[in-house]
Formats: structure tokens, sequence, C-alpha cells
């Protein structure tokens, strides 16, 4: 994203961070103001919206009956996608995913697989046949900076408001009968993201702070409080002691979030 | 079809090639391999062959792209059909674009940006063969073939994997143990200036086994950084004996 | 303060050199106080400076250094060349012509066509500008005989040797004349293709061992072997 700053404006943010604050008045490790809403779009299975600061995303989940991974013969599939829609940023070019949107949807699916989110045992109609395949979409509808969390935020959210229709095997074809049942889920990830300023950390960058920063890490922490993905992104550093300082600083602001949210 | 080892690690603490958790897999490194390239390398580590090639600093095209400012560092991470257990396919696939993001931000914060503006300068990392670890060994070749193309860096760029298996952080994941292990942390640093530009994270760690994996990988970065600058200055002491001989 | 290599020891990209009150010279960088490696080479510690003589490098434009190119393409009012270095270089005939361009009469193909070798001065080059090019000076313009090598341009200090007694050896071993472009290129005119491929042997070897101490003395000897060789072979 090719986005300019002015030399003034990166300097102030940086002085600013420098003594503590930030250009919106937070402190370091303050998160912007979350809004999540479930179930706004009703054609989707599940759906949520997330507004994190200005920034605005929605995932909607489809689920669909496709055939299991070789490796995974009776287990369930998840995809994740994610569009930069152009309408979301200046910078959002139409045409096929870029390297920035396949790795936002890299991450946020790597929070959801490695923490087990999804109970996909429970997904298996016909072990080695037949399988449910989830679909998460995120679509990204205003970009101010700090996607990842947005977006990781209203997946899991979506996945949680998530509804399969029941549904019974009856000599080898799918009825399905009435009712809904609840996607099986067994684990709520909560991803952390951090930009990096000399020697400072900062928690959920703006867009200008991401223009500004250094470098961002992100961690996705599961339940149990345990790291399940990590990813560090942007073109400059941390040294091992800021990689740990991050950690702890997840760790933190996920069970804070957490709590908040009853998850 | 394979089977499933019952256990990555056995009863003497040793793994499926017989290391020790803490041992890295040998490491073999050239530099000058493709005579077209500005600068190149090869790496073989464990049974991963990988080519890496640089092209630049020259014009950038389309010339729209270029930066008044500094270089435009482009990247490409790309496993060839033959590679992988199942053929795969040589379109560039989601992973292929996502490593090679990463890749390219492991590699650019050891080069002068800002010394050759309006320019490009173009990595391209071959896995000819893979086996766990491609990243950090294509990594670990590109930083060479930088070097070797005269690019001025601040440091070498060296890349490793640690990782979590049967209960043990072990280093330097081969691929059974990346596929059946329960974490993979690969890590990439310029040594010199204790600088991780790489750092990724599949699987379950606490924030304990997460820091032993992290110091266990940065020793490992170390010790195969000192293979690179050999591999650098063998180009000397090949001439050296040329010279001794007469 | 101290300096953590020998004088002429090799050197690779982030290895710390000095620490202290240093100047940081070619192919090196500082941060903090310390002075590292920027390129692969041999470090240099002259009083307070510390440089890398770098094993490899490319040729970054300057005004005023002679440079040897290729002419790639003929544009409408201007030449595109191409001097060994990252960026291309112009010429225009204001630079090469000695009367006023007029497009319409004048066919800059006629003047110099793509392939054509030149021997040119760089005028200007900044950060925003590609080279501006000039052969409107005595010694400069098309090349029209002999061999041009490439060598890596770090090395053509030493191509020259000490108060230019290693080219003038050259030359008046193999009768060659050698023009040596600041940019890499050099230029090798003979009476007969054998002289100017002794004069080329001799130029790969000295880019090949330029790090070593006696060169002029073996490259001296190795021209005479190859002469007697050649009178040899003659009678």
């Amino acid at each position: 994203m090719a986005s300019v700053v002015t030399r003034l404006k990166k300097k102030q943010i940086e002085q600013l961070i420098e003594n503590g604050k930030r250009l919106d008045g937070r402190d370091l490790t303050d998160y912007r103001e979350i809004k999540l809403e479930q179930g706004i779009i009703e054609r989707a299975e599940g759906s949520a919206r997330v507004l994190l600061g200005k920034t605005e995303i929605v995932v909607g989940t489809k689920i669909e009956m496709g055939e299991p991974f070789s490796d995974t013969p009776n287990e369930g599939v998840l995809t994740v996608n994610a569009e930069l829609v152009p309408l979301a940023s200046p910078e959002f070019e139409a045409g096929p995913p870029n390297e920035d949107s396949v790795e936002l949807a890299r991450i946020v699916d790597r929070g959801i697989r490695e923490s087990k989110a999804i109970d996909t045992a429970k997904l298996c109609i016909e072990p080695g046949k037949k399988v449910f395949v989830v679909f998460v979409d995120v679509y990204v509808l205003n970009h101010d900076g700090n996607l990842i969390d947005a977006s990781a935020l209203a997946a899991v959210a979506a996945l949680m408001n998530t509804k399969m229709s029941n549904y019974e095997v009856e000599d080898g074809e799918v009825k399905v009968k009435s009712g809904y049942v609840p996607l099986p889920l067994k684990d709520h990830p909560i991803t952390v993201t951090c930009a990096k300023f000399g020697d400072k950390i900062v928690v959920d960058p703006s867009l200008e702070e991401e223009l500004v920063m250094d470098a961002r890490l992100t961690m996705a922490i599961d339940d149990d409080g345990d790291i399940c993905a990590i990813q560090k992104g942007g073109a400059g550093y941390f040294t091992p002691d800021q990689v740990f300082e991050v950690a702890k600083i997840a760790k933190d602001k996920a069970k804070e979030r957490r709590k908040k949210l009853d998850w | 079809m394979n089977e499933k080892p019952e256990k990555l690690i056995d009863k003497k603490g040793l793994r499926l090639d017989g290391r020790k958790p803490d041992e890295l897999r040998p490491v073999k490194l050239e530099v000058g391999v493709i005579p077209n390239a500005d600068g190149s390398a090869y790496v073989e580590q464990g049974k991963n062959k990988i080519l890496a090639g640089v092209y630049g600093p020259r014009e950038v095209h389309p010339k729209h792209l270029a930066l008044q400012d500094r270089t435009v560092l482009k990247c490409r991470y790309h496993m060839a059909p033959f590679s992988v257990q199942e053929r795969k396919s040589p379109a560039p696939s989601r992973r292929e674009v996502e490593l090679s993001k990463v890749i390219r931000e492991s590699l650019e914060p050891a080069i002068f940006m800002e010394y050759y503006p309006r320019t490009m300068i173009d990595v391209f990392i071959e896995v000819l063969q893979a086996d766990g670890g491609t990243r950090c060994a294509g990594i670990t070749a590109a930083a060479l073939a930088l070097a070797d193309a005269g690019i001025p860096m601040r440091d070498l760029v060296v890349a490793c994997a640690a990782g979590k298996v049967d209960d043990t952080i072990v280093l330097d994941l081969m691929d059974e143990e990346d596929k059946l292990g329960t974490a993979d942390v690969p890590v990439a640093m310029m040594p010199n200036l204790n600088a991780i530009s790489l750092l990724q994270m599949d699987g379950k760690l606490t924030h304990e086994e997460f820091e032993k994996a992290v110091n266990l990988a940065v020793e490992g970065c170390k010790k195969i950084y000192a293979v690179q600058k050999e591999a650098l200055k063998a180009k000397y002491v090949g001439i050296k004996e040329e010279e001794a001989e007469e | 303060m101290p300096t953590f290599f020998e004088p002429k020891q090799v050197v690779t990209p982030g290895d710390l050199l000095a620490e202290g009150e240093y100047i940081a010279g070619e192919n090196t960088y500082v941060e903090d106080k310390k002075v590292y490696a920027a390129r692969l080479g041999l470090v240099e510690y002259d009083n307070k400076r510390v440089s890398v003589v770098a094993l490899k490098s490319f040729y970054v434009p300057r005004a005023g250094d002679i440079v040897i190119g290729t002419v790639v393409e003929v544009g409408f009012n201007s030449w595109t060349v191409d001097i060994n270095a990252p960026y291309k270089a112009f010429l225009r005939p204001s630079d090469v012509l000695s009367r006023p361009f007029k497009p319409q009469k004048d066919e800059l193909s006629q003047v110099l066509n793509a392939g054509d070798l030149i021997v040119a001065k760089i005028v200007s080059y900044d950060r925003s500008h590609d080279p501006q090019l000039t052969v409107a000076e005595p010694g400069l313009g098309k090349i029209t005989r002999g061999q041009i090598v490439k060598v890596t341009p770090t090395k053509v200090p030493r191509i020259i040797g000490r108060k230019g007694s290693m080219i003038s050896m050259i030359k008046e071993q193999t009768g060659c004349q050698i023009i040596l472009g600041l940019n890499g290129v050099v230029l090798i005119t003979g009476k007969t293709l054998e002289d100017e491929q002794l004069a080329l042997t001799a130029i790969n070897r000295i880019e090949n061992e330029s790090h070593t101490s006696g060169l002029t003395d073996r490259i001296t000897q190795m021209l005479k072997e190859e002469k007697s060789k050649q009178e040899e072979i003659k009678e």
C-alpha cells in the first residue's frame, strides 16, 4: 500500500509514542473502541460485523458439502478467503487477491485452524467421501488499520453465529431434517497485533501508524491462553526481547477481551 | 502411502533421523552457482535442495512502479512441481504468495533501500526438493545471493525453525516433524544486529515453550550464520589456493 | 578504540570492523559508533578511516567519469546507452553533433545506431535523473575497432596499477591500446587478434587475483612467456 504520510506527521507520531501517547490520545497498549454485531446477513449461515475504530469488517460463513482432504479423510474442511474490496480504501484495486489479502486470509485461517476452533471431526458425513466445508469470507469494508485483529474477531464471531441444517444419512444420501444446529466449536481464538516504533511497542495500530511503523507482530491466543499462531509483517525487525514483550501483551490483551466478550 | 510413525522421538531421546532435539541437519551452502544471475547461492539442508538467484539493482519494469527515493525489492518463492511427494501445480499457490511476501520482508531490513532509487532488486527462490523448513533455507540462500551480487547489506540474514514434537522442543524440523508435530516456529534474523526479521508460528505452545523455541531457533540461526560466512569467503580461498600452486 | 580484524582480512556483510571514533569508508556503514562491513571484501584500516575493498560491486554513475557503453535504443531525439550500471544513460544530439539537430532532416540512426560502442563522459547524474552522456570531447566517440571486456568496477584501479605501472606494462607487452571505462568496461585495440586476446587474458587474471601480492611481476612474466610461445609458433 503506497499511501504517503507527510514527514511532519511521521515525526509527530514517533515523538508522541516516545512519550507514551498516540495521535488519537490512546495509551500505547489501548485498543480503539470495538463494536461487534452478529447475524447481520440472514442469507449466510453465520455472519458478524466488527468496527475497530473506523476499520470495518464483515464476515459471512457458508456451509456446503464436499470432499475431505486426502490426509484428513474424516474431518470437515475450513476455507478462509479475504477481500480487500476497492471501496474500502483508495489503495485497494479490483482484481484477483493480492499478497495482502492472501496474507490476511491465511493469518485469520491459522488462528482458527491451529486453535482447533471448529470441531472438524463432527463435520464428517461419510468418512473419506463427504464432509461439510466451512467457507469463511472476510470482507474489508473500511481500512483504518489493523485489519488482522478486526478480521480475526469478526471471523470467530461469525463462526459462533453459524447454524447448520440438521441432517441424517439415509441409504448413502444426505437428507435434510428440520431445525438447525450450531456449528460445533471447541475454541474461540483471539488475535492481538502490535506495532514497533524504535524500541516502543504499541497495540492496535491505526492506518497512519501502520504507514510509519517499523514492523508488526500478530499473535493468536486460544482459550487456554496458549499461543496458536504468530505472524510478523512489515519490512522491519524485532529483537528477541521485544518478541517476548509482545507475547506478554498479547496474552494480557486476549484475556481482557475474552472476559469482555464472555467467550 | 507412507505410514505414520508412532513416535517422533524414541526412548533414547533421538528423532526419526537420529538427531538430538537441539541438533541441526547438516547444511551445505555454495555461492555463485548461476552464471547469468548477478548473485546466486545453493543450499542443501536435510533433503532440502534450494536455489536462490538475484538480479539487480536494475531498471524497474514497468516504469510506473519505480520509487523515487528507494529501490523496489521483489521476491518470488516458488516450488518445483516435482519438489514434493504429490506433484504440485506450477501455478503460484496461496502459500507461495504468502511466503514470497514474508521472505521479502525478512530480507528487506538488511538492504540499504535508499542507496539506489528508481531501481529494483529481484530475488528468486526455487525449491527443487522440499523437506521441511524450505522458507528458512530459502532465506539463508537468498541472503548469500544478495551478498554475492555485491549489493551492500547491513548483515547477512539467516533462518532456522524450531518446533514441538512429542512434547519436546526441537530444532530444525524435517518434513515428518513439520507435518506431525504440534508446533512450528520459523525464525529469520540478522545475528550481528540481534534483529528478528521473520517470525511465524502455527501449532500450540505455552508462553514458556514459545520462549524456549525462539531461543533455540536463534541459536540454530547463529550456527548456520557461521556456515554462510564461510561459503562467501570460499570464493577468496579458492583463488588463494590457485595462486599457491604456482 | 578497538579494531577487530587484521588489515586485508576477508570480511563479510555485518562484520564489526571497529568501534569508536572512526570514519566509515567505502563499503562500510556506521551505527552507534560501530563501523560494520557492508560488502564481502578485504578490510583496510587507514588511520581513522575503515573501509572494505569489495570483491564484487557494480558501477554507480558519477559526473565526470569516462565510461564505455553500448547504444541500445535509438529514440526520436536521443539515444539510450547501456553503461553497465543499474541506470540506463542518455545521449542527446547536442552532445554528439557539432551542429544543431533538426528532427525532420537528421536521422539519429545514421550517426549512432543500436549496437554501437561508444566512449563517453558522464555529464550529469543525480538521484532523481538518469545519467546524461556526452561524446563531444576529444578522445570520445564511436568505437570502430577492438574488443571489450567487463570487469568488476572496484578492480579498475588494480588494472591501472600504482602510477599506471600495470596498465603501461600490459600496453607495452601486447602493443595494444587500452581504454579503461570507470564503469568496468575495458576496450582493447591491438594490431592482431592474438595481441588483443593476450591483453584480455592479463586483465581477467588481474581481476581474479587482485587481492594478492606480486601480481605485477606474475602478469609480466605470463605475458613474456606467452609472447615467446607465439613467436615460436610463427617460426
